[in-house]
């Protein structure tokens, strides 16, 4: 695991707006904040009786899906089709890329149908990075998730959801629990919380789903659900990742559930007007109990919501940063 | 060139608001600024009519025709109009009309909140330099511009106009 991105500047044009948009890593609080900010107007876009506003009219967003997803690339979708932008979603993991097409060739393949966006899903980590690396300049990469290393959408939305629901970070103790190894959310999530100013990030997981150098987040670090989750304002639950448990990491589903499993009982030891977040899919009985996951605590369908006001925020952002960088490119040429 | 005083513009433009709501036998009009300037000007307006009228507000970032050269606008702020537009008599209020595009993209985005009855347009200034076919009903002052120069409302308490040349 690499925690710092050597490539950041990648993603933020000259001055310093956001051009791509592949990881929270080196992003200033101010960005992220603008980001939050420009999301909760697109929030009351949604609530509309037309959802739609007129942004990104003319400009064609690809989600190119390497890996399977339901709700991170319906909701790209619904966010591209609200700014009125066309939108094509191609799932290569079904296509060509089983044929046997480099990465590299794909990309060439979508460039050519000129999308002004991509929307990439990646297995591998790193992937959104070498796309925008190699992407024709003017076409802003955004990424929808690569492999372990980030998911930086749903780590905005999970802090617009922290945001909306608790008002701010200064003075919140945050908790995430269960496959930490594998989720690429749990490190967009730690990335933010910290930039964001969140004073007590933990993070509660049994030894073998902890990566190595986890401390370098700057979190503390707890094996006991119990003694973790004691008087924290948010806990965030990780789906059990079992698609990508190789070797004997844990002994039981079963085991796992009855040590880490976020119950009614469990919750008790929270702050009482905590809340339950969950990046979806949740698999009930595994890593959470259904009377939580649909109790009063629980935010999830929020969350969900809030996925595509981000999404609209960080595809306008892209763009729009895009168009300034091409701007100051064409006076400097003069 | 002297610039007029917000504060004397706008007990005279809520006469002649009050004399063009009458002739057109509009009762109940639905009061929105456009965001910043067009707030504080509405904020004003009311209060010379003394009005209790809720006051939406529109951002109309969003609606922007030229985002594709200037990109989105790094404050922008949710609309908010805490009435239905479906069926209504509007007063729309901005502080400085010139091109026009601003009042094109606040019509589109009111128009998807619903079907107005009528949208009336107020304006502190006008600066006699449309590029649209869009004309305020209500006007505090018309001043022509040197091509270089422009005005900057600041407010909101008091209200006060400055003048700015691009050249300089």
């Amino acid at each position: 695991m690499t925690p710092l991105d050597a490539k950041r500047p990648l993603q933020l044009n000259d001055q310093g707006q956001l051009r791509h948009f592949l990881s929270l890593d080196g992003l200033r609080r101010e960005l992220l904040t603008e980001i939050l900010d420009t999301a909760d107007s697109f929030l009351e876009v949604g609530a509309r009786a037309v959802k739609k506003v007129p942004l990104l009219r003319g400009k064609t967003v690809c989600n190119v899906f390497f890996e399977n997803s339901t709700r991170t690339r319906t909701t790209f979708e619904m966010a591209a089709q609200r700014l009125s932008a066309d939108v094509i979603t191609l799932n290569v993991s079904t296509s060509s890329a089983s044929k046997g097409e480099t990465l590299l060739d794909t990309l060439r393949n979508l460039e050519a149908m000129a999308a002004d966006m991509f929307v990439v899903r990646h297995g591998e980590s790193g992937a959104a990075h070498f796309i925008a690396e190699h992407v024709c300049p003017q076409v802003a990469v955004i990424n929808g998730g690569d492999g372990r290393h980030a998911h930086p959408t749903q780590g905005m939305l999970d802090m617009l959801t922290i945001r909306r629901h608790k008002g701010s970070f200064e003075n919140l103790s945050v908790a995430i629990v269960g496959d930490i190894l594998h989720s690429r959310v749990a490190r967009s999530n730690m990335l933010a919380l910290k930039t964001l100013g969140c004073p007590d990030i933990r993070v509660i997981a049994p030894k073998t789903l902890l990566p190595i150098g986890i401390e370098q987040y700057g979190v503390k670090v707890y094996t006991d659900l119990a003694e973790g989750l004691k008087d924290v304002d948010v806990v965030i639950m990780l789906r059990l990742q079992r698609e990508r448990m190789t070797g004997g990491l844990l002994p039981s589903e079963g085991e796992f559930y009855r040590l880490f499993g976020l119950t009614t009982a469990r919750l008790a030891g929270a702050k009482p007007d905590c809340i339950v977040m969950h990046p979806g899919p949740i698999n009930r009985g595994v890593e959470i109990e259904s009377a939580v996951a649909d109790g009063p605590h629980s935010v999830i369908l929020n969350q969900v919501t809030y996925g595509i006001a981000i999404r609209m925020a960080v595809l306008s952002m892209a763009m729009s940063g895009q168009t300034a960088q091409r701007q100051f490119d064409q006076e400097k040429a003069q | 060139m002297s610039l007029p005083n917000p504060a004397d513009l706008i007990s005279q433009m809520a006469v002649d608001l009050n004399a063009h709501l009458s002739k057109r036998a509009i009762v109940e009009p639905r009061f929105i600024g456009i965001r910043t300037g067009g707030v504080w000007v509405a904020q004003a307006l009311l209060k010379a009519l003394g009005s209790a009228s809720p006051l939406g507000t529109l951002d109309v970032s969003f609606y922007r025709d030229d985002f594709s050269q200037n990109g989105l606008h790094p404050q922008v702020r949710p609309s908010e109009l805490p009435f239905e537009i479906e069926g209504q008599h509007l007063v729309l209020i901005d502080d400085v009309l010139m091109s026009g595009r601003t009042i094109r993209a606040a019509l589109n985005e009111l128009f998807d909140y619903g079907r107005p009855a009528s949208v009336t347009l107020v304006s502190l200034l006008d600066l006699d330099a449309a590029e649209l076919p869009i004309r305020p009903d209500v006007v505090g002052a018309t001043l022509s511009l040197a091509p270089t120069e422009r005005v900057k409302l600041s407010g909101p308490a008091p209200l006060h106009l400055e003048l700015q040349d691009l050249a300089l």
